[in-house]
């Protein structure tokens, strides 16, 4: 068995905070991670997904060594976070959505170079993967602008050519796609799945958007309050949390909603009648007999069938955990 | 903990911080023309004050005062004796957690982009208060190669306590969060012991003890001294000797308030 590049052990970090004003001013303890416990292996892409405030941040900055834990363990690349935090700060690519990592006043070109000796990559390797890196997020029409100019959309490609400049094992990406429109979003998720195809680095992402997530992770870990509520393949998330599936059927005549199919129920039906969404539950029937019983009744032209959104399998989780 | 800084990080890094300040050249010149107008209004109260000592005092007369006077003015902006929180201001907004993830010591890294900075307002902001001041009361710097030497290295070095003591001044956020008031006490006691207002020798001897058990006179005194050749020989050796020592113990402390910092370190902001 290879070694994990990420292990923690009842990870924990709790913080003191201070409540209320005046006399009612009270100290009180806050767990931000409780007893995490997390194994990733080299080459997964992980979506590390839960609400605001769930404890995803505080566990990302246990684990680039920024913060340090109150209990438990926590070991990435083999080595200590803390301890050894600028030596694994070679291994390690993190882009926090919310900070910058460039140089405000000077041109992106300046910045990656000032990175480039940082990371003390010879200036063959750094030219090579500046110029692949250029290529694939589009920099090159703005690397000699100052990088308080760029757009968001811009400037977010230069922070994650930024955290890749030195090729880490791994890429932490916190919110990377905060703020983006759909074409930003679709060409930096193309990028990092090739990044990953190409080098086989290790992705750890958290994100609001459940786009990131269907687009780049096999494995999902949610959290909730610093617990761990699910950790599986994303499929087995839909599964476990059993949602409706969706199908919708464009009919060849109008027709009256068809309400007498057993193991579907009708949610719409436009003016027309043409069009008729079913929701079904995948435990009772499948798409194939759905269709099969909406034909029986109508001609079919079209179809679609729609896969629930992580979104709401993460609500019905989060529903599924207070009941 | 690695306090190492390889050659070329630490080039790139200075670099770096020069052309960042050079990005804001009209900047430049009119904090020079705010050093050069106080130069003139520092000038005739310490022309009036000599006047009132009988034309003699601590060893200036009209024409070393002057020197005084200008060079402060023309140094005022390299060894920075202003507000400065970036470090604090990153604490305070978490933004700090991307200067710690980074390969490279922080206190060292914001060093080279401070002497960066410092070489280039050196000139722009150096030069016009020293021409006005040349041309208008005059300005005596004695043309001797090992005054220009120990002057250079002074000032050097006045530049890296200045920037030490900001440092740790800073580093005090991981504890404070907000360092307004710290700021505000910083800024008084440097500007009055590292001999801006009025050169330290001018101090009654107990505040002159008082300003000598602290770095200050380090970063402006200390440098303008050895420029004019106040100091020479042994005198300008002892100055750099003492320099030296203020940087090291500011550059130690910062460090290991940094290191204790960061374990404190709450992340603010998500």
């Amino acid at each position: 068995m290879t070694e994990p590049i990420i292990s923690t052990h009842g990870l924990t970090r709790r913080f003191a905070r201070t409540t209320g004003r005046g006399r009612s001013r009270a100290r009180e303890t806050v767990t931000a991670v409780d007893g995490l416990t997390l194994r990733i292996e080299p080459g997964e892409s992980i979506g590390y997904i839960g609400a605001n405030g769930a404890g995803k941040s505080t566990t990302i900055k246990m684990l680039t060594g920024i913060l340090t834990p109150t209990a438990g363990s926590v070991r990435v690349c083999g080595l200590d976070p803390v301890r050894q935090r600028k030596e694994l700060a070679r291994h390690i690519g993190v882009v926090f959505g919310q900070r910058s990592q460039l140089w405000w006043d000077l041109p992106l070109r300046d910045s990656f170079e000032i990175l480039a000796a940082i990371h003390r990559l010879a200036p063959k390797q750094s030219s090579d993967r500046l110029s692949e890196l250029s290529e694939r997020l589009q920099l090159g029409e703005f690397l000699n602008a100052p990088v308080r100019q760029l757009s968001l959309g811009q400037r977010m490609r230069a922070e994650v050519a930024a955290a890749l400049l030195h090729r880490p094992r791994i890429v932490i990406l916190d919110e990377p796609t905060i703020g983006l429109d759909v074409v930003s979003k679709e060409r930096l998720r193309q990028f990092l799945a090739s990044e990953r195809t190409d080098h086989g680095t290790t992705l750890l992402l958290t994100t609001h958007d459940m786009g990131d997530i269907e687009r780049l992770c096999e494995r999902v870990i949610v959290v909730d309050r610093g617990r761990c509520v699910h950790d599986g393949a994303l499929a087995d998330l839909a599964a476990l949390v059993q949602t409706e599936r969706i199908l919708v059927v464009d009919l060849a005549q109008p027709h009256a909603p068809i309400t007498d199919i057993p193991t579907a129920r009708v949610v719409g039906c436009d003016q027309t009648g043409v069009r008729q969404t079913f929701a079904f539950s995948p435990s009772d029937t499948t798409a194939a007999e759905v269709l099969a019983a909406v034909s029986a009744r109508a001609e079919v032209r079209d179809l679609a069938i729609e896969e629930p959104t992580i979104e709401s399998i993460v609500r019905r989780l989060y529903e599924g955990q207070t009941r | 903990m690695s306090l190492a800084l390889p050659w070329p990080v630490a080039w790139q890094l200075i670099r770096g911080g020069f052309r960042r300040h050079s990005a804001y050249r009209a900047a430049a010149l009119a904090g020079a023309l705010t050093n050069t107008v106080f130069g003139a209004i520092k000038a005739s109260i310490t022309l009036g004050a000599l006047a009132s000592a009988g034309g003699r005092l601590a060893g200036y007369d009209a024409k070393s005062a002057m020197t005084y006077v200008w060079l402060t003015q023309a140094l005022i902006a390299p060894v920075s004796l202003f507000v400065w929180n970036e470090v604090s201001d990153r604490v305070r907004s978490g933004d700090i957690a991307v200067d710690l993830s980074r390969p490279v010591n922080v206190q060292l890294s914001y060093l080279c982009a401070d002497l960066g900075r410092a070489a280039f307002e050196f000139l722009p902001r150096g030069l016009p208060p020293l021409l006005v001041g040349w041309a208008s009361t005059g300005v005596h710097i004695p043309a001797r190669p090992l005054v220009w030497a120990a002057g250079a290295a002074g000032l050097v070095l006045g530049v890296l306590v200045s920037f030490a003591c900001r440092f740790l001044m800073n580093v005090t956020a991981f504890w404070l969060m907000e360092i307004r008031g710290v700021q505000t006490l910083y800024l008084v006691a440097s500007n009055i012991f590292c001999g801006l207002l009025i050169p330290v020798h001018w101090f009654p001897g107990w505040l002159r003890t008082v300003a000598n058990a602290t770095p200050f006179p380090s970063i402006l005194q200390t440098p303008v001294d050895l420029i004019s050749g106040r100091y020479s020989g042994a005198a300008a050796a002892h100055a750099l000797l003492t320099q030296s020592l203020w940087l090291l113990a500011m550059l130690t402390a910062g460090q290991v308030a940094l290191a204790r910092g960061s374990r404190v370190l709450v992340v603010q902001g998500g």
